[in-house]
């Protein structure tokens, strides 16, 4: 083995089992942890780092062939599409009243409401425009 | 190394499922899913290395495709109820929705704070 496809392959190593390590930990997080955010927080850790990191792995051990760009293609597309579905249960599950706990001391700031059918929520609980937070 | 990638992304996938079953409010399983989902993807493509066939990325790039959008149908359907156009939905009915809404988060909200109580 030449030097070259040698240090290709120890690079393809550490690629591969530190992504698979990623992967874990964003599922062992998503399991223990103890609240919905911090949950999505350990979920953006195999969406980020480990497609990135396998997705690399996995093409510098194919080569320069078809298979380099279908990795390519869906990593690409994974990383892309991960963190804007994280974003959209993010955004769906504030916009539906669950809210993140907040340290003692601290004043929470409510966003405000969005209302894309035109017709206004009755607005019962003074929560301002968006130019108004974090005024509060 | 291939086969430590299948077996970490098989344990990951077992958490995953675990909190999909077990998560108290909607969003732990929507979130649940999408991430099982990229778990399959990516579980494809090394099994597809570690058998030596990697003729099955086409199956993961469907699999990527579908995932993200059924991600989204999901959340939509939860908020508006309904999957087509939103302008689809009779008067009265939003504010309706809205409180139902309401009322079904603020119940799950207190059972996670006695689980972290106790």
């Amino acid at each position: 083995m030449s030097t070259g496809a040698l240090i290709i392959e120890v690079l393809s190593w550490i690629c591969i089992t530190s992504g698979a390590f990623f992967v874990v930990v964003g599922a062992f997080g998503s399991w223990r942890l103890e609240d919905f955010w911090a949950r999505l927080h350990a979920a953006s850790v195999t969406d980020s780092g480990g497609v990135i990191l396998m997705t690399i792995g996995m093409c510098l051990q194919a080569g320069l062939t078809l298979v380099t760009v279908k990795l390519l293609i869906i990593g690409i597309f994974l990383f892309i599409t991960g963190p804007t579905a994280t974003h959209a249960v993010a955004n769906a599950a504030l916009m539906s009243g669950l809210r993140p706990r907040v340290a003692k001391g601290l004043v929470p700031v409510e966003p405000a409401p969005l209302e894309p059918s035109g017709e206004p929520e009755k607005d019962d609980d003074d929560t301002g425009d968006f130019g108004k937070v974090g005024t509060s | 190394m291939f086969i430590v990638a299948t077996i970490a992304i098989f344990g990951g996938m077992i958490f995953v499922l675990i909190r999909a079953f077990s998560g108290p409010t909607m969003y732990d399983r929507v979130l649940a899913v999408n991430l099982f989902g990229t778990h399959t993807v990516l579980l494809i493509g090394v099994m597809g290395f570690l058998f030596g066939r990697p003729d099955f990325l086409d199956i993961a790039l469907l699999y990527a495709l579908i995932n993200f959008v059924g991600t989204i149908a999901v959340l939509k359907f939860f908020r508006y109820r309904a999957i087509g156009d939103i302008t689809q939905i009779p008067d009265g009915m939003a504010d309706q929705i809205a409180d139902s809404m309401r009322g079904q988060m603020s119940e799950p909200r207190a059972t996670s704070e006695g689980e972290k109580g106790a």
